[in-house]
């Protein structure tokens, strides 16, 4: 059984249509990434998925259950890590940390003590002389702090430096260990590569590509450099080719990544003497999709 | 940086662009009220008998306890008697006014960091603070000169230009006053909240001292501005001394907040912040507790202010038979019935006043929910195990057992200042009759803010509407013979005006029926809509 599951999920605002017509799957004891620009309808999703909203049309479970309906039953399980955190400026951060943990129904003060030490907050501040990032802090530790079965963080280190967002790697891991899901949505490319096994790309309300990243390379180009002994002929005219460059003697150019095989085939009659290739990246599909021409992938 | 009042000219325009609706909404408020009151009052006292009633009035302790020693009570003037009744409850206002346009632009734009922007321009580090000062002396100059000619144009014998100048001046003083004071402490604290805290604890404090003085020890009154400024007399001996006293004291706290902004950090104060709580208390541990614990000073402020109220109100009951009879406009507002006695007659407008005022802090206690929403905290407690029906539950728990409450406190601070000044004491039996019998329409208030939560959250404003109709309806009604139906489209047109009328059963279950009719509705609403966050 998948943990969650969406199915033709659409979300309209008035005329304005924020989803249309959304699925994924996230299965048990997977890091789900969930990436897209400004927007996109991230967090949209991820309000239906907790009940806040509801959808306009088609089916979002968690655990199998009601989104909507079953909200509170779901909730006992689930962490939540909301993008803009919002706390109540004459709590405390200890205080608020207390009351999420406590609404959970769950209560590990080792677990709480030790988080508090890792992150480095001073829990007896008053919440409104936290810093975008303690607050960001105060949702975290008080989601690692409960013993959920699913993670659902939006864009949980918007706000952290590069220390802490190395501690809250260290605790998704753990998660994953434990066996526990989590669905990360991000705009932090090198921490959706570094933790997710599963990645969704959501773009003015649709999902473009999903796939485990391995899949997902394989649709992104490759970057060659190539020096040959006789000119290379007619190298244009290729299928899956991009972006050629020559300078002195040295071509640069991009392959899509089911091309490659062709490609390397047809020049090496030409007698290669060198050749470089930087491996695919997220950011190149990333940004390859950003800018609009997601279409044709 | 060695230009501290660098590009002034251009921040005081920017406040001013920024506060072009509430610097007028402000202004024009305070000089309409004034000027309207000084309009009506002379008319509602037209005999010198009525006059001297008045006058043997204003010796009352608990006269001068709310407005200020009486003065010219020998020839008591429209002018004297306007400025006595007016000028603390005026200076009330200007001071407030102060307060919150000075916390706007100083600490809470600081916190904000929006002088950070600011100040990353050339700009000067004192000129945030002097342009707000600058701009809320203009403002007070402005309010004098039209509350000075205002009152002077309605073409009352006894009130003169100087006089009329001499009025403005004094609550447009202290609206100075408490700009300097708010900017000392925007210094001081590190955060907006406290600032206001500070300020209003300051004011309240200059008020209730400057009763104590006015009673007791008159070095006390002086001490306080609203007391000293009392002293100017207005309409009689015109004292412009006091005026200059307090501007002095401003430019002083002025000074020194210049001094202190001069030699602190951007974003630190001098009072330090407490360190609060590790863990949380055990009432902290569900969302009925959470709102208990978010509302906690405004339930105490409330709780406390009820009683001060049904005290305020209560301290006149003595006076009543001779103040009423003598006032025409008064007594036309109170219910005609021949077989009870003027006071018994007053006990259920007072009631009804008193219901009215109380459910203002009910409404507030529910509509929090919605600012909770606006700010995007009860996705937090709906994230976890916590239903929309425990949510929305709460608010709607404590708006209703807060009715009774405030009731109880309007009562009893009724009764304990009824004792004093009553030689016939009201039954309590009655007081708390009528209360009861109010109680049905607070509820229906708490329906109907619960309705609009559950689905027009965004017109929740609608409830207080509702509520301000229903005063002018029961308040003016009588006098303004307006006609039934429309007292019965609120819920306080339909209470059963005791002691007159018969406690009814009847009428209060078809109340309480329709506010249960309401609030399930309501949590029908919330329970499908969308949630902001
Ligand atoms: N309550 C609402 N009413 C109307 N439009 C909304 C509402 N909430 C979101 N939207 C719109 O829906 C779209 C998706 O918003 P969403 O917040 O889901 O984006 P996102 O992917 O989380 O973006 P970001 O990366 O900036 O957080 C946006 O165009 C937004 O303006
Ligand atoms: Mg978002």
């Amino acid at each position: 059984m998948s943990i969650i599951s969406v199915r033709d999920l659409t979300k309209k605002f008035g005329n304005f249509t924020a989803l249309d017509g959304i699925n994924m799957e996230v299965e048990e004891g997977e890091i789900y990434g969930f990436i897209g620009p400004n927007g996109a309808g991230k967090t949209t999703t991820l309000r239906i998925l907790l009940g806040i909203l509801k959808a306009t049309r088609g089916e979002a479970k968690i655990f199998g259950k009601d989104a909507w309906k079953d909200a509170v039953e779901i909730h006992r399980n689930v962490a939540y890590v909301p993008g803009d955190v919002n706390l109540w400026p004459n709590l405390t951060g200890g205080e608020v940390i207390d009351l999420f943990v406590k609404l959970r129904g769950s209560n590990n003060k080792s677990r709480r003590e030790e988080l508090i030490e890792r992150f480095d907050l001073d829990p007896s501040k008053k919440c409104r002389t936290y810093s975008k990032g303690n607050r960001q802090k105060v949702a975290l530790i008080a989601a690692f702090a409960s013993d959920a079965d699913l993670y659902i963080l939006d864009e949980p280190t918007s706000g952290l430096d590069p220390l802490m967002e190395n501690i809250f790697q260290e605790y998704i891991k753990l998660a994953r260990e434990e066996g526990k899901s989590v669905l990360l949505s991000s705009h932090i490319l090198s921490e959706v590569e570094k933790l997710c096994d599963k990645v969704s790309i959501i773009r003015e309300g649709k999902i473009i590509e999903s796939g485990s990243l391995e899949e997902l390379r394989h649709l992104t180009r490759t970057s060659m450099m190539i020096q040959t002994r006789e000119p290379i002929e007619s190298l244009n005219r290729l299928k899956g080719v991009h972006d050629i460059e020559k300078r002195n003697n040295t071509i640069y150019f991009q392959v899509d990544g089911e091309e490659l095989d062709n490609v390397i085939k047809y020049i090496s009659p030409f007698g290669i003497i060198k050749l470089e290739s930087a491996p695919p990246t997220l950011e190149d599909l990333f940004l390859r999709h950003y800018k609009g021409d997601g279409g044709e992938a | 940086m060695n230009k501290p009042f660098a590009n002034i000219a251009q921040t005081i325009k920017f406040i001013l662009r920024r506060d072009r609706i509430r610097i007028p909404v402000w202004v024009l408020s305070i000089a309409i009220f004034t000027i309207l009151i000084a309009l009506m009052l002379p008319n509602l006292y037209t005999s010198s008998m009525e006059r001297e009633i008045m006058a043997e009035t204003m010796k009352n302790p608990a006269i001068i306890v709310m407005l200020g020693p009486g003065y010219g009570l020998d020839n008591y003037t429209d002018g004297a008697m306007m400025a006595h009744f007016m000028l603390v409850f005026t200076a009330l206002a200007t001071g407030i006014m102060g307060i919150m346009l000075t916390v706007r632009h100083t600490r809470e734009d600081e916190e904000e960091g929006r002088i950070e922007m600011i100040r990353s321009l050339p700009v000067g580090a004192l000129s945030p603070l002097t342009a707000t000062i600058i701009m809320i002396t203009i403002v007070n100059i402005v309010l004098t000169v039209i509350v000075g000619f205002g009152l002077y144009s309605l073409g009352f014998e006894s009130m003169d230009l100087e006089g009329s100048f001499l009025y403005g001046a004094s609550i447009g003083v202290i609206g100075i006053y408490f700009a300097a004071l708010t900017g000392l402490f925007a210094q001081l604290s590190t955060n907006s909240r406290s600032t206001l805290g500070y300020s209003f604890t300051f004011l309240i404090a200059a008020y209730i001292v400057r009763g104590i003085g006015d009673i007791e020890y008159e070095i006390l009154s002086l001490i306080s501005p609203l007391g000293l400024i009392l002293r100017t007399e207005v309409y009689v001996s015109n004292n412009w001394w006091p005026v200059f006293a307090t501007l002095g004291q401003s430019i002083l706290l002025f000074a020194l907040s210049l001094y202190l902004n001069s030699i602190r950090d951007l974003g630190a104060g001098f009072i330090p912040a407490r360190p609060g709580r590790k863990y949380a208390s055990s009432l902290l541990s569900s969302p009925l507790g959470l709102s208990i614990r978010l509302q906690r000073t405004s339930i105490i402020a409330w709780t406390v202010g009820m009683y001060v109220l049904g005290v305020s109100y209560g301290s006149i009951l003595g006076d009543l038979e001779g103040f009423l009879d003598t006032s025409g406009v008064l007594l036309k507002m109170l219910p005609e019935s021949a077989d009870y006695s003027i006071t018994e007659r007053f006990i259920t407008m007072l009631m009804t006043i008193l219901s009215i005022l109380g459910s203002i802090p009910v409404l507030l206690y529910v509509l929090k929910l919605k600012s909770e929403e606006k700010k995007a905290r009860t996705a937090h407690l709906l994230a976890r195990a916590v239903s929309k029906n425990s949510l929305i539950g709460s608010y709607t728990l404590i708006g209703l057992v807060a009715a009774p409450i405030t009731q109880l406190m309007s009562v009893l601070g009724l009764w304990s200042a009824a004792i004093f000044v009553m030689d016939n004491l009201v039954s309590m039996d009655i007081l708390f009759k009528s209360a009861l019998a109010h109680l049905p329409a607070m509820w229906i208030m708490v329906g109907l803010a619960v309705l609009l939560i559950g689905y027009l959250p965004n017109l929740t404003g609608l409830s207080w509407l509702y509520l301000g109709y229903s005063f002018f309806v029961v308040y003016m009604g009588e006098m303004l013979q307006l006609p039934d139906w429309m007292s019965n489209l609120s819920p306080f047109g339909h209470i059963p005006q005791i002691p007159m009328e018969e406690f009814s059963l009847v009428k209060m279950l078809v109340l309480i029926a329709i506010t249960a009719i309401l609030i399930v509705a309501g949590f029908v609403g919330y329970n499908t809509r969308d949630l902001e966050g």
